[in-house]
């Protein structure tokens, strides 16, 4: 343990501790801007500097340790000085338009600025004649970087994949792509998680709303919306309203004041995708020698995009089945359609993702089984939906709960769990003890793969079927690192899930933004809780599912539903095998 | 008012002329990486602020480049920008009235040749080529990339068995390094920005000599495979050293009597104490090299059987045949050249100089280690003749000055012409061509032309010819391995074109370098080798670093090694340099700025943990 002096008052923490830290735990905050606790710790910013005796310079308190006797001052007036000149250094390279941007009120270089009482500009305004890529669900906004170097630490250290780069250097040092010219022609997954451990709007989602707002006006369009189980978790938060009053039929509600004509739930189409790659994984499992192995979930487009990418081999170990998002889309343009009895290219499918890659998905040439038009026309994230919410004046705390629309509206607790990692393994685990032995398991008979590990193996005994040796994994890095096991045979397993964000969607780089927290746990265990209280826990029990099949699909891995609900994953490219540089 | 005035500088001028200094040493610490459009503009800048302001080109036309360059910078300028730069250039260079305006022009122009890519891709996608790929100059600079700063913490800790583990890494052989190593990482290092660069290489001495014997890490489980590696100097020494920790079988096989290369054959006792090499040849070899001295490769085992018996090869040859002069006489008995002196000197065959004069041709290191080992054999006179000036001598100032402080005559700009010699076929003197220094050549050497003065006779008893090295092609002809102005010729990965399990590096491929890259040769080598046998063994040492103090350095003195008395020096091969004394080292190593925690050295590609 180590003694010292902060601001007067005697602090022992252990060894190793930094300045930052043993400063917080005796409640004295020292502002940051730059640093993210384990991810991004260099020091970059220089707003945490701190005053320590016996040394002529301010040191930065987030990256360096606590010494015996170390006498701090994190508020003395040269450590004031230099807070304000290094925040208005940022401020010269940064396209202060707060009210054109959506960080605004989220923004750590604005809180930190009206903290510091800056007003008017002491520099010359130095900003890059840059023009910003809009092309990518992800996009970047060169003069709103501050350069802290958080998305190329999460991009690396979480995520594993080096999309960000520092740039060049000397005063035009600034962060780009690594390996391809722009995002578009790199392997970036639009995971996301760049934009929500961005601490400024440097990075954002492409602002899809206007699109859909269009729609909404548009007398022949008929608006269906979709929204996601983690959207659910996580869409009031802005609002600060508890998960537990700010339920799913309240954002029906407000989702019917803006003029949807459909609201329907991503939960059915999750119940759907679970039926049909349960089946497939049954038919796997029952003709082993035909597959290769393992089999891996499909549902998250990052993941996807990462097999594709970087282990193409492995493509071919995809589920075919289509991800709930644009089973729902296909659904609602075919059989929902011929149930209205209107032109499928008369129906818009917006579709209310926690997920930025999400939107890429939706733009896949192989995603337009119904008509010429994509099966999902509009995808937006949680942020978005709640930017649409505050421009109407939707207040959620006023609202009362409305339900779902019919039939496209009903989903069981396996579903809503698909937003969290281990969700569509317990889920399909559910149904495919069910599809084999004819009864249902306990439903919380396979909570071994739930969690927040980042990887995590279980192996269930099914009656008639033998043993099933399953994994979870979620982040990419600890995706990587699992695709390397079984490269080198070192693990085997039946079946896999794969979420490419910490923590499955309840963490992805679609939700809302809180700098500094991780909240993938708490907003998982909400749907955990959903699945606990749901009526239902069998994807194979959604009333409106079975009615599917009897009226229109026939049966899962039909001729039908593979037309609808299944994709050929080989049926595009990544750009790395377009050869593109 | 009076007449004249006698000139005193202003406080002004005495302070811009520290500035001016400071100025050097910071580009002295440039890191390798950077941007080099920007550095032009940043030149061309420091340039225009020299300019008298008399003529159009300088006053106008330097700032409308830097303006130009700016565009281009800023990702405003198109491909005509590029155009103007250039014209207005060329311009400059024609028309300035003197040097401030045409050179900084012609610092332009050159960029625009050199780095034309550079100005291309920041028009065209407003981006940079250039990158810090490593943060940590010394490391940058370091051709095996050694963990400078985590060894030079690890000394100022008293641990100095885990830096030698840690240099090992990366370098197995921190021993040799530490008393020869020509020490590039010293050239840009950070510190020459507030005094000057670390005594890296003084450091690293230290810790070799007071870490006592350091174990060598366990051998992954064996391969099966097997690898021969042709020439036991220090790049054949670490692949072979890296493949067996990796658990293949490698045989070394080795021309000499010994085992060292360059290092026992190249290198006096004097610089490099043969009792050190031995025994970091026997820790190398104590991971189970097989070794086979004294067979010579197309000649005694033949090169294809090698190729069929082994799965991979790896030629580190080596540069051991000396170049000759072409001048008359040169054949003559008591004419020899610096390769077979050192040769024969390390294998303990020492010549005896007693009482002799002896004249020395050339201007690099082996030239001055002839110089000083002449001395050492007893002769009466030594005389190093170079046809060029002292400071073109390729030699270390230090070599030069310590062969001179041992008494050893420096003749430069006077050219050999011809080799006298008596009725007994001996020679007798070296005839030299006085010479007059001239204008530069491509490379900005000034070239020496013949000055208008007599020859002059230098009597010698005997001479010996330091003029470099070639590589013994001989016996490889054949083979199919390529061979290009009389090197061999390999890719950046160290495999040889055209021939599947070929491998090579070091001398035989650069032509005569320095130990540390050969080192990293062998190491490149040696990771490319791993791969071609269709593994992927990682090498990485479990070591914690020490955390830095916090960031503050003032200005203090590098501490340097001393040498033991020139005059008491001269008459031994015992080793000339005194470490760094305890409190000379962990002083110096506190000077040390860190860069592998300060700047982007705590960023991903700081440290390098495994390879």
């Amino acid at each position: 343990m180590v003694t010292l002096t902060i601001d007067q008052k005697t602090v022992t923490v252990p060894e190793g501790t930094t300045i930052l830290e043993a400063a917080q735990s005796v409640h004295i905050d020292i502002p940051t801007l730059c640093y993210l606790k384990d991810i991004n710790e260099i020091g970059a910013c220089r707003i945490c500097m701190v005053e320590v005796d016996g040394y002529d310079r301010l040191v930065p308190s987030c990256d360096n340790v606590v010494s015996e006797g170390m006498t701090v001052h994190t508020n003395s007036p040269r450590v004031r000085e230099a807070r304000r000149v290094n925040l208005r250094l940022l401020l010269a390279q940064h396209d202060s338009l707060c009210t054109q941007c959506t960080r605004s009120g989220n923004c750590k270089l604005q809180q930190l600025t009206n903290d510091y009482n800056l007003l008017g500009d002491h520099y010359v305004k130095d900003l890059r004649p840059i023009p910003d890529d809009f092309s990518n669900p992800v996009v970047r906004v060169e003069n709103r970087c501050i350069k802290c170097m958080r998305c190329v630490q999460v991009c690396e250290k979480i995520q594993g994949m080096n999309i960000w780069d520092v740039m060049g250097t000397g005063s035009r040092t600034t962060v780009g792509v690594a390996s391809a010219r722009t995002l578009g022609e790199s392997d970036c997954t639009f995971c996301g998680q760049c934009i929500t451990h961005c601490p400024v709007g440097g990075l954002q989602e492409r602002d899809d709303t206007g699109h859909v707002f269009d729609a909404l006006a548009d007398p022949h369009k008929v608006t269906v919306v979709q929204v996601a189980p983690a959207v659910r978790a996580a869409w009031a938060e802005y609002f600060h309203l508890t998960p537990e009053y700010a339920t799913a039929k309240r954002m029906v509600t407000a989702l019917k004041i803006m003029g949807f004509d459909y609201v329907f739930d991503t939960n059915f189409s999750a119940d759907l995708t679970i039926m049909e790659e349960g089946s497939e994984f049954v038919e796997r499992f029952t003709h082993r020698d035909k597959y290769a192995w393992p089999m891996f979930t499909s549902c998250c487009p990052g993941w996807v995009r990462f097999v594709k990418g970087q282990f193409p081999q492995y493509t071919k170990n995809l589920s075919t089945a289509k991800s709930p998002q644009q089973m729902f889309g296909a659904v609602a343009k075919s059989y929902f359609a011929q149930k209205l009895g209107v032109d499928p290219h008369d129906i818009f499918v917006v579709s209310i993702m926690p997920c930025t890659s999400k939107k890429s998905e939706a733009a896949l040439p192989t995603m337009r089984d119904v008509c010429s038009d994509p099966d999902v026309d509009v995808v937006l994230t949680t942020r978005e939906i709640v930017r649409m919410f505050r421009g109407e004046q939707i207040h959620p705390a006023v609202l009362e709960e409305t339900e779902f629309d019919s039939p496209l509206g009903s989903g069981t607790g396996a579903a809503v769990i698909f937003g969290s990692t281990g969700g569509v393994m317990d889920a399909a685990l559910r149904s495919a003890y069910f599809l084999i032995t004819g009864s249902n398991p306990d439903p919380d008979a396979f909570r071994q793969v739930r969690g927040m590990d980042g990887w995590k193996e279980a192996v269930f005994a099914i009656p008639g079927a033998g043993e099933v040796s399953v994994a979870v994994v979620n982040g990419l890095g600890n995706t990587r690192k699992l695709m390397k096991a079984l490269e080198r045979g070192d693990v085997s397993y039946d079946f896999v899930e794969v979420m490419a964000c910490p923590g499955g969607c309840a963490g992805g780089g679609g939700q809302p933004i809180h700098d500094g927290q991780e909240l993938a746990e708490e907003r998982g265990n909400v749907l955990w809780t959903l699945d606990k209280n749901a009526p239902v826990r069998f994807s194979h029990e959604n009333a409106d599912v079975q009615e599917l099949y009897r009226d229109y699909l026939k049966e899962p891995l039909s001729s039908r539903s593979h037309h609808l609900l299944h994709t050929d994953h080989e049926g595009w490219k990544m750009p790395s095998q377009m050869n593109v540089k | 008012m009076s007449r004249l005035d006698i000139k005193t500088p202003s406080k002004a001028q005495t302070v811009v002329d520290n500035l001016y200094r400071d100025v050097e040493r910071r580009i002295a610490a440039s890191p390798p990486g950077l941007c080099p459009v920007d550095m032009s503009l940043t030149f061309l800048q420091l340039c225009h602020a020299q300019s008298c302001g008399k003529c159009v080109p300088c006053r106008i036309g330097l700032g409308q480049l830097s303006k130009l360059i700016a565009q281009v910078l800023d990702g405003t300028g198109t491909m005509d920008t590029v155009a103007i730069i250039e014209k207005t250039a060329r311009n400059i260079v024609n028309t300035a009235d003197c040097a401030i305006g045409r050179d900084a022009a012609r610092l332009v122009l050159d960029g625009m040749e050199g780095f034309r890519d550079d100005y291309e891709e920041h028009v065209q996608h407003h981006r940079c080529l250039a990158g810090l790929e490593n943060p940590v100059p010394c490391v940058a600079l370091c051709p095996a990339g050694v963990d400078i700063p985590g060894y030079v913490a690890l000394v100022k800790a008293g641990r100095y068995a885990d830096a030698v583990r840690l240099i090992r890494k990366d370098n197995p052989l921190p021993i040799s390094c530490a008393y020869i190593c020509e020490h590039p990482c010293e050239a840009r290092c950070r510190r020459n920005m507030i005094d000057d660069a670390i005594n890296i290489r003084g450091l690293k001495r230290y810790a070799v000599d007071h870490a006592g014997i350091v174990p060598n890490p366990p051998c992954a489980p064996a391969t099966g495979k097997k690898v021969a590696i042709i020439g036991g100097g220090p790049s054949g020494l670490s692949c072979a050293y890296y493949l067996t920790l990796m658990g293949h079988k490698v045989t070394i096989y080795e021309e000499k009597k010994k085992l060292g290369g360059m290092l026992r054959y190249g290198i006096p006792n004097y610089r490099f104490p043969r009792a050190k090499l031995d025994e970091e040849i026997e820790s190398i070899l104590s991971t189970g090299i097989e070794v086979y001295t004294g067979i010579t490769v197309g000649r005694d085992v033949t090169f294809d059987r090698l190729q069929q018996e082994y799965d991979c090869l790896y030629i580190a040859i080596g540069a051991h045949t000396d170049k000759k002069t072409g001048i008359e006489g040169e054949n003559s008995k008591n004419v020899m050249s610096a390769v077979e002196m050192l040769r024969a000197i390390g294998d303990d065959e020492m010549p005896d100089f007693t009482g002799k004069q002896i004249v020395v041709i050339g201007g690099g290191n082996v030239a001055m280690d002839v110089t000083r080992s002449s001395i050492r054999l007893g002769a009466k006179k030594v005389t190093c003749v170079y046809r060029r000036r002292q400071e073109d001598m390729t030699a270390l100032p230090d070599e030069v000055d310590g062969a001179i402080a041992e008494g050893a005559e420096v003749m430069c700009l006077d050219a050999p012409v011809r080799i006298e010699v008596d009725k007994n076929g001996c020679a007798a003197a070296l005839w030299v061509q006085p010479q007059i220094i001239g204008e530069a050549d491509k490379a900005g050497r000034p070239r020496p032309n013949k000055a208008s003065l007599p020859e002059i006779r230098i009597p010698a008893d005997i001479v010996v010819v330091a003029i470099g090295q070639g590589i013994e092609t001989q016996g490889f002809e054949q083979t199919g391995i390529p061979i290009k102005r009389g090197t061999f010729v390999a890719e950046s990965s160290a495999h040889v074109d055209n021939m599947d399990n070929v491998f090579a590096g070091g001398d035989c491929v650069t032509g005569p370098a320095s130990a540390i890259r050969a080192i990293a040769a062998g190491k490149v080598a040696a990771a490319n080798i791993d791969e071609h046998l269709g593994y992927r063994h990682e090498i990485e040492v479990d070591i914690d670093i020490p955390a830095p103090l916090l960031n503050n350095r003032p200005p203090h003195g590098r501490i340097n090694t001393t040498e033991r008395d020139a005059f008491e020096r001269r008459c031994d091969f015992e080793d000339i340099e005194c470490g760094l004394t305890e409190e000379g080292a962990c002083t110096e190593a506190s000077r040390c700025l860190r860069c592998d925690h300060f700047g982007y050295g705590i960023f991903k590609g700081g440290r390098i943990v495994k390879w």
